[in-house]
């Protein structure tokens, strides 16, 4: 049985500088991967060509062994492949409600269904309170949930999250962890792109480490915070010394 | 068609196509600075030649004396709406597009009305100039006075205006216009610069208002078609982009007097409107425009 | 239970929509002057133009600022199957509304690959085109316009001499097909795509929302709708020109209900039109002899409500908080 998702020789530039170089890796279904790596190692780059918004020039993604690299948003979002941006884009003049509808009628033609699916992921992400209140009334940890609920809306076999606990405070963190942790249990594989080193490593099962746009290692998060090169290139100013 | 009929068309495309990037370089300064296309655009070229055309008859200056006064005036016009009506524009929460399209279609309209107020619906004209009806010859081609006075004075007007923008308010201009709220951290008052862009703009279109007069009529409606052809001058240069609304108005200018040199007079603006819907299909974002 | 405030709500907009409905098909009958009948007329004809504005404009956030060019399509296309065909307008205007979403199309099929101003501005052009083309085309009258012939009264081709009570039937149903037209959307998948589609583009696609399609088909609905309503008024003023129904004007009159009553809601191209449109028309009547005041005051009261209340005059009277997007426009 193939992997879920296939990382294969992906390159990508833009305007000549290379944001993504020959990077490969295997993701399971059902496991929390942490993709991290020092500002600019190309973590939102390679979200974007997964989640369909930019083609890689090379090398392929595959989702349960079909091609998805190069589909465009649309197929990708359709093939199972759900995320959250790293800035919150909340439909800010529609009710939390209905920002989730939008994701569930990915699914559905039908208004009641698509509202019962919203009633079901607003639970899931803590939400059901805030359903009829304006998307924008909310606050920023609150606003990450809900980019969470509208993307399970779209009943994802991937989630990928863009920096979601990044900027909260402890106790918004570990709910957030909690959250992450639901959503891994109803089936979602989730990939994680973080920099809350602390938080990260005891939720995920397996982390990626890019540096410069290359994988630079990957392995058990207990195994890599004693890796020398890794705490050079990134944990390098917390860590090492 | 003879060699001089083409030379006469291609200057007279020129000399026109200056005018107009002139008028596009304030709408498209207004525009790169704070991402709002002002509709009464048109209304302000309207008021600076009634400026003009009631100064001449009240004084008997020539217009091009007039050029610092209704400069000035117009600069401060255009400190003044952004402090009335953009600036508070600018600060709603939401609909912000929307509601700046509105509100400077509001004052165009208000503009309008004012205009035909105060000065009657009739068209008024410069009575009194250096240079009214005169013409020089090269050969076989004619140029009007007028005409080619109006364009040095919108190149050197243009200049200025680039010259500007190398400037210490120039860069502060260019660092408030790539990212608006981190200015006010090195000190730059952002609503300052938008005020003093929105006073450029209206200067840069009080010139051309003022060179305009001294060869076309004014009437409260002389603005829609002149902020039409800006409109397209600016979207086919790229919003933003000075050299885009030089190059782009030169060729709409060459384009419009071509089309009424082959086809009909009335169709003139067929050919530049269909220049400007080819282009922006093959290039979203104008010829100089970011993508 | 499964409490729904969605299906609440909209049941609830449903039962005021009826009983709007119930007051303007009664507000007519005692009124006797001419004036004010023509003024009620032209109101709710605005309401139904730009609910069909709203349709694009509002809902799925593309400021056309060259609607009027469906409406003068549709104009012509039912005067002139009327006048060359003898095909009465009650037909010829279903006709219109084809070639009108067809026209919508066509001119959204470019202009929707540009975003923000490069598209408002594109729109504006192509209405100033379609202006120009009639202004020169002999056969439709070029610049003399044409005559709606008349045939006696009838409502085949919606000709009332008599009095002007049928034809506010007539605006009045076109009216309320627009407002329920906007309350199926609202409620449908379409609806919240082209929502997403004006709130965040990016997320909407992220979540499977197809966004050309969803640009197309607002754009052919509203097309349709507003040259249906071309037609209507070509018949109720029984002549056209392309001052009278293409000039770039125009489709700033369409807009502005909408826009100033509550983009993107039901109740906001009817409360903006009872606003705007008697205020223009009285000051133009009033004072329109002083020359220019009648401009200013309209121009003034735009840019009054526009910036005191930049979610629409309906989050005055409370109806529904509806909220437009920051991005709501432009970016």
């Amino acid at each position: 049985m193939p992997p879920l998702l296939e990382v294969q020789n992906v390159s990508k530039s833009f305007g000549g500088v290379a944001a993504n170089v020959d990077i490969s890796f295997d993701v399971a279904a059902g496991e929390i991967l942490g993709l991290i790596g020092p500002n600019g190692a190309g973590k939102t780059s390679l979200f974007n060509s997964i989640s369909g918004e930019v083609s890689p020039d090379r090398g392929e993604i595959r989702l349960e062994g079909r091609r998805i690299s190069g589909t465009g948003p649309l197929v990708c979002a359709r093939a199972g492949i759900a995320r959250t941006f790293q800035v919150v884009r909340s439909f800010d003049s529609m009710t939390v409600r209905e920002n989730v509808m939008v994701g569930a009628f990915s699914r559905t033609n039908r208004a009641r269904e698509a509202m019962a699916e919203a009633e079901r992921v607003l639970d899931v992400a803590g939400l059901s309170a805030r359903a009829d209140h304006a998307a924008y009334s909310l606050t920023p940890p609150e606003k990450r949930r809900l980019e969470i609920a509208r993307a399970l809306a779209t009943r994802p076999r991937i989630l990928l999250l863009d920096e979601m606990l990044t900027g909260l405070t402890p106790t918004e963190a570990q709910s957030g962890v909690q959250l992450i942790r639901d959503v891994r249990d109803q089936g979602v594989t989730v990939i994680m792109v973080e920099h809350v080193m602390e938080i990260l490593l005891p939720l995920i099962d397996r982390a990626v480490v890019l540096n410069l746009g290359r994988v630079l290692t990957q392995g058990l998060p207990k195994d890599l915070v004693r890796d020398p090169a890794v705490i050079r290139a990134y944990l390098g100013d917390k860590y090492a010394g | 068609m003879t060699l001089d009929t083409v030379l006469q068309v291609a200057l007279s495309g020129l000399l026109m196509g200056l005018i107009y990037a002139l008028v596009a370089a304030g709408l498209s300064l207004i525009f790169g600075l704070m991402d709002i296309v002002n509709f009464a655009h048109g209304e302000l070229l309207m008021l600076a030649m009634y400026a003009t055309v009631l100064l001449n008859a009240a004084t008997g200056l020539d217009p091009l004396l007039q050029l610092p006064v209704v400069a000035v005036g117009m600069f401060v016009l255009g400190v003044l709406i952004y402090r009335c009506l953009i600036g508070r524009a600018l600060g709603v929460q939401f609909n912000r597009g929307m509601v700046q399209i509105f509100v400077t279609f509001g004052l165009a309209i208000f503009i309008r009305g004012a205009a035909q107020l105060a000065f009657g619906g009739d068209f008024r004209s410069v009575n009194v100039s250096w240079l009214g009806n005169k013409t020089v010859h090269f050969g076989g081609v004619y140029v009007p006075l007028p005409q080619l006075a109006a364009s040095l004075v919108c190149l050197v007007a243009f200049a200025a205006l680039l010259g500007i923008s190398r400037t210490e308010f120039g860069r502060a201009l260019e660092a408030t216009r790539e990212d608006r709220d981190a200015v006010a951290l090195i000190g730059i008052d952002r609503d300052r610069i938008f005020a003093l862009g929105w006073g450029l703009g209206a200067a840069a279109v009080g010139i051309a208002g003022t060179m305009l007069a001294t060869f076309y009529y004014v009437s409260p409606t002389v603005g829609a078609n002149f902020a039409l052809i800006a409109y397209v001058t600016v979207a086919l240069g790229g919003f933003g982009s000075m050299t885009g609304a030089l190059v782009a108005g030169v060729l709409i200018g060459e384009v419009e007097a071509v089309t009424a040199q082959v086809l009909e007079p009335s169709l003139k603006q067929v050919g530049m409107f269909a220049i400007y819907l080819v282009v922006l299909m093959v290039r979203p974002r104008g010829l100089f425009g970011k993508i | 239970m499964m409490t729904n405030s969605i299906l609440r709500r909209r049941r609830n907009e449903l039962v005021a929509g009826v009983l709007v409905l119930i007051i303007l098909a009664v507000l007519p009958l005692p009124i006797r002057d001419v004036y004010t009948q023509n003024l009620i007329i032209l109101t709710i004809l605005y309401a139904g133009l730009s609910q069909a504005w709203n349709i694009l404009g509002g809902y799925c956030g593309q400021i056309s600022l060259g609607h009027g060019l469906y409406f003068g399509i549709g104009a012509y296309v039912s005067t002139m199957l009327f006048v060359s065909a003898g095909i009465p307008p009650t037909i010829g205007m279903f006709a219109a509304g084809i070639v009108g979403a067809v026209a919508a199309l066509l001119v959204g099929w470019p202009c929707f690959r540009l975003s923000g101003h490069y598209y408002a501005i594109a729109t504006v052009v192509v209405g100033e085109i379609g202006y120009l083309l009639f202004l020169n085309w002999d056969f439709v009258g070029a610049a003399t316009g044409l005559y709606v012939p008349f045939h006696g009264e009838n409502w085949a081709a919606l000709q009332f001499r008599t009095s002007k009570l049928p034809f506010h039937y007539v605006v009045l149903a076109f009216a309320a097909l627009t407002w329920i037209v906007a309350w199926v959307i609202e409620g449908s998948r379409w609806g919240y795509s082209w929502r997403a589609v004006r709130d965040d583009v990016t997320a909407a696609r992220s979540l499977a929302v197809r966004v050309f399609p969803s640009k197309m088909a607002a754009a052919a609905i509203s097309g349709f709708f507003t040259a249906i309503g071309g037609a209507i008024y070509a018949q109720y003023v029984g002549y056209i020109d392309p001052d009278s129904v293409l000039a770039s004007s125009f489709s700033v009159l369409i807009a502005l209900p909408a826009v100033l009553g509550g983009v993107g809601t039901l109740w906001g191209p009817l409360v903006g039109a009872i606003v705007l449109i008697p205020t223009s028309e009285l000051t133009r009547s009033y004072m329109g002899g002083a020359g220019g005041i009648d401009l200013m005051i309209y121009g003034g009261l735009i840019v009054v409500i526009a910036l005191a209340r930049p979610t629409g005059l309906v989050s005055l009277l409370g109806i529904r908080k509806q909220v437009g997007g920051a991005n709501a426009a432009p970016t």
